[in-house]
């Protein structure tokens, strides 16, 4: 294939990667959407694969590309199919940590064997770019790997702050710039593999100091990071449709980070540093008590009522509820009550987390509303019910300005005239603050394990 | 300490301030309780149900008072009970320390620690002691019993075989806790009811208890009842005036009128005037509960019932609470009962009047031979003030403060492009053309990117992640070319990198796929 024919493939993919990205505006044009993303998938490879730079007539080659495209691409047809929606958060970590993995493997044999006849100022831009290249890369791996690790549940939530860990990560940067100097004076390439392995501890040792509620913030930013790693690659390689797909993709991941800031009033350089809930001042006394119910007063309180709003969190995924709530959603439709969901961006592990298990459980999208969206209906609605989400709905964010999350926009729901939270047990939520909702007087607290919670309901109503 | 409770000494009081089972309470605070022989008769509880309750019942007045620490009782102390007390005793009543200031030097000459029902404040905390409101409750509702009394007829529509029987209506003025009690007394007989206050803030109050809030068409800055801890507090000449044109055209047509308007230390204000009397149909009731204020209404005599040359009946009772003794020592008795559980944190049967608490120090009228009333503002206010609105701005300076945002703005917009043309110049300076043409490409992908990605619905926010997660596989695009070099490591690495970038490309569309294939319209 001719570069000409090849480029003009690359042209299209991206138009297509463009396409397929900006189909995602609604849930119709989004179906159609991922084919674009597909096809120009499948160009740009097998023009790749077909071009100049591919020798497909050595052996060695050919048997390589044919194994591993088999494998991988089997590998992820397993992926794919196996995951559970509530498992969407690890497994967008894990496929992160290999875009990661790649950039840091190319960045290494672009040094091993780097192009011919280079010189002068390209050459120290080359140089700089493997280091780039391979900096971010490393960093996205074992941050992704540790997010990876947070949310699959098998590290603790909880965030590791190490003594003077500001400290720590300023000079490791600085001694990759150091290392980076010496390399571009060819002190030789174990400057490279050095920095790799101070990239791999910055990368773990950021995402291990960052707690659990953070999650959807850090999966953003991998997710903007890999593509970074990608756009850092495709100058390292003067391949553009790399740089384009990386750009989109990072910018893509930085705006995402961008909203779960705000939705939790966050700046995200505070998020990125870590270190959560220092508080500025003693918390607001709360007065009352917290009031538990049973299935029977839920069940009578929703035959009563005309508008519910059903507010999920990350608990109703632990729990695997969402079923349970679906059907709950359809029976108290089916006897013409208004039923709708609020979605706060922050809810879950993952941005549009909630909106994905809620879609797997067959609710319809169109009563799956926004925080912004809903906040102003709360007054007039009869029941509000609370599926293991906390900060979200936590009044101390308006009330108390000394609370550790003033300020981060949540969902009004004590205004409504019935408040239900299905919980565990007392205790607090992901960030260790009182809420204050908890206590108030229309609220009643059904504990219990979500989804059985739920299931005792629905024996309720029928 | 030993707690003793005196017989009240007006004449028809017949309420006490212990009952058996709040001196039951009060024992397990660690005190002694004591009792006057005969004390809670006119609220029926015998002298035996005291003594079941280990309460010691005294003889007389004078050894009650000789003995016990802690007097307990309702009603304000007469001159007569100044004599029995002793140094150092404490007296918890109702004592009104701002109207009887020559009693209260008295007792404060004494040394007699005097703590006054009514002046605990109305906090949140508080309000388990609020006597005050516990009994306007009881007033309240007893208002509309003695109403219904004196009214001949029912209060229920009805339609019989004998003929339509039409709703009374009844109008509650001031929807205090009085009022309130008294418009779902009203209410839950079944009469229509109608119901006003200065305060507009209380209209959802009355309209949660199912009456009908009367509005006045009256512009002007209505009071804010958080100023006065929630009391309403003296209202404008023309306001009261407006008031009283809406009374008017409504006493024609109401059957029961009931007052309960107070204002904190001063003689109740006049709304119900005589010739609104007049205008009324004959039969219907006018129950003051203001009377022992000067009433609301002018023809109000002091616990009195007159019925007026038109045939209304108006009732000046003041003892309202003391009709329902049983009820009202009940409550009473457990207001005192958790203002002592207050005073003893300890729960060791000593006393212990705490300055620094809000509650205790604005009940304390004197303590050690001091007077300290009237107490400072509490720290907590009673009601949350209403918000004052933001002047609402003139379109001129909505406009200038456009302006002035689009102006920053654009200073804004115009520095980043100088700092950003400033580094690209830079680089441009020492990079070679080749990187530059790279760059180009980057920064214009860069704004592509953020241009779409912003028209992404929150809710496919994961499908997001998920397909940027596949095309971010293009990095397979990299190791592939490098597939071909000669080195068994670059071979080897690039293969691996192949290998998972396919795992990402496939992976990511494909659960792209099955995610957005779950969206589904209802």
């Amino acid at each position: 294939m001719s570069i000409g024919l090849q480029t003009a493939a690359y042209i299209a993919a991206t138009v297509l990667f463009i396409l397929s990205l900006g189909g995602l505006s609604n849930q119709e044009s989004a179906k159609r959407a991922v084919w674009f993303g597909i096809v120009g998938m499948a160009l740009a490879v097998l023009a790749t694969i077909f071009g100049a730079g591919v020798d497909l007539t050595s052996p060695a080659v050919a048997i390589m590309l044919i194994i591993t495209v088999a494998a991988g691409a089997a590998a992820g047809v397993v992926v794919a199919q196996r995951v559970e929606m509530t498992g969407m958060p690890q497994l967008v970590a894990a496929l992160h940590s290999f875009v990661g993995l790649a950039a840091v493997f190319i960045g290494i044999n672009s040094d091993i064997a780097p192009p011919e006849g280079l010189a002068g100022a390209e050459l120290v831009i080359h140089e700089v770019e493997i280091f780039i290249g391979v900096f971010i890369g490393a960093i996205t791996f074992t941050g992704s790997i540790v997010a990876y690790g947070k949310l699959a549940g098998k590290i603790g939530g909880k965030a590791l702050l190490l003594p003077g860990r500001h400290a720590l990560n300023a000079g490791l940067l600085v001694l990759s710039i150091i290392l980076l100097i010496m390399y571009m004076n060819h002190a030789g390439s174990w400057t490279l593999y050095l920095m790799t392995l101070i990239a791999f501890f910055i990368g773990w040792h950021m995402v291990m100091a960052i707690g659990g509620a953070d999650m959807p913030v850090v999966v953003s930013m991998l997710n903007s990071y890999s593509g970074w790693a990608a756009a850092a690659t495709g100058f390292l390689l003067g391949n553009d449709l790399l740089i384009v797909t990386g750009a989109l993709v990072g910018s893509s991941g930085a705006i995402l980070s961008y909203i779960m800031c705000k939705a939790m009033n966050r700046h995200f350089v505070s998020v990125i540093l870590g270190g959560f809930g220092t508080t500025t001042g003693p918390a607001q006394e709360i007065e009352g008590e917290m009031v538990p119910t049973d299935a029977d007063f839920v069940a009578e309180t929703l035959n009563d009522a005309d508008s519910v709003v059903i507010v999920p969190g990350y608990g109703m995924a632990v729990a695997q509820a969402q079923q349970s709530v679906s059907e709950l959603t359809k029976r108290l439709r089916a006897k013409g009550k208004n039923v709708r969901f609020a979605i706060h961006p922050v809810a879950g592990r993952l941005p549009g987390h909630m909106n994905v298990l809620l879609a797997e459980a067959k609710v319809p999208y169109d009563i799956v509303l926004e925080m912004d969206e809903i906040n102003d209906d709360f007054p007039d609605t009869d029941v509000v019910i609370i599926i293991g989400a906390n900060d979200i709905v936590n009044p101390a964010a308006q009330e108390d300005p000394n609370s550790p999350i003033a300020g981060m926009p949540v969902l009004e729901v004590w205004k409504a005239k019935h408040v239900f939270i299905s919980k565990r047990g007392q205790g607090t939520g992901y960030s260790g603050i009182e809420n204050p909702l908890f206590y108030k007087e229309n609220s009643r607290m059904y504990y219990g394990d979500a989804k059985s919670s739920m299931d005792n309901l629905l024996g309720k109503i029928s | 300490m030993i707690i003793g409770a005196a017989k009240e000494v007006l004449d028809g009081e017949r309420r006490v301030a212990l009952t058996p089972d709040s001196a039951r309470q009060l024992q397990k605070l660690g005190y002694e309780c004591a009792i006057e022989a005969g004390a809670g008769e006119a609220a029926n509880f015998s002298d035996k149900d005291y003594t079941d309750a280990d309460v010691k019942v005294v003889a007389d007045a004078k050894t009650l008072w000789d003995t016990s620490d802690i007097v307990i009782k309702v009603r304000p102390p007469e001159a007569s009970e100044l004599q029995l007390t002793h140094e150092g005793q404490t007296l918890i009543s109702f004592f009104w320390p701002a109207q009887n200031g020559e009693l209260l030097q008295q007792f404060a000459d004494k040394k007699v620690n005097v703590l006054a029902m009514d002046m605990v404040p109305r906090i949140s905390r508080a309000q388990k002691m609020d006597a005050l409101s516990s009994m306007a409750n009881i007033a309240g509702y007893r208002a509309v019993i003695e109403a219904g009394n004196n009214f001949g007829r029912f209060f229920t529509g009805q339609i019989t075989a004998a003929g339509k029987v039409p709703p009374a209506k009844v109008l509650v003025i001031g929807a205090g806790v009085a009022g309130l009690a008294a418009i779902g007394a009203s209410t839950s007989l079944g009469a229509i009811t109608l119901a006003f206050d200065v305060r507009p803030e209380v209209a959802e109050q009355v309209e949660s208890m199912g009456a009908e809030f009367v509005y006045l068409d009256f512009e002007e800055e209505q009071q804010d009842g958080a100023a006065t801890g929630g009391y309403a507090s003296v209202s404008s000449p023309e306001f009261r005036e407006a008031q009283l044109a809406k009374f008017r055209e409504l006493a024609p047509d109401v059957d029961i009128v009931i007052t309960t308007a107070l204002i904190p230390g001063r003689d109740a204000p006049e709304l119900w005037t005589e010739d609104m009397v007049q205008s009324m149909k004959p039969g219907s009731v006018i129950v003051d509960l203001a009377a022992e204020k000067g009433g609301n209404c002018k023809l109000t005599v002091m616990d009195e019932k007159i019925v007026t040359e038109n045939g209304v009946t108006v009732i000046g009772y003041t003892d309202f609470p003391s009709r329902m003794a049983n009820q009202s020592s009940t409550l009473y008795a457990t207001n005192i009962r958790h203002m002592m559980t207050d005073l003893t944190p300890e729960k060791d049967g000593q006393a212990n009047i705490n300055m620094e608490d809000d509650v205790i120090r604005g009940a304390t009228a004197t303590k050690d031979g001091e007077i300290t009333f009237p107490p400072p503002k509490p720290k907590v206010a009673a009601i949350a003030a209403q918000k004052p609105k933001a002047p609402e701005k003139t379109p001129e300076e909505l406009a200038a403060e456009e302006e002035a945002a689009t102006k920053a703005a654009g200073r804004k917009q115009i520095g980043l492009l100088v700092g950003g043309a400033a580094i690209m110049a830079l680089i441009g300076a020492y990079a070679p053309a080749d990187f530059m043409q790279h760059f180009i490409v980057f920064v214009l992908a860069v704004f592509v990117g953020f241009q779409v990605i912003w028209g992404v619905a929150h809710s496919l926010h994961t499908p997001l992640m998920a397909v940027t997660n596949a095309i971010s596989g293009i990095i397979i695009l990299g190791a592939l070319l490098q597939l071909g070099s000669g080195s068994w490591i670059v071979y080897f690495l690039a293969g691996i990198s192949v290998l998972i970038a396919s795992i990402n490309i496939v992976g990511g569309f494909m659960v792209t796929r099955r995610m957005l294939q779950m969206f589904n319209k209802s």
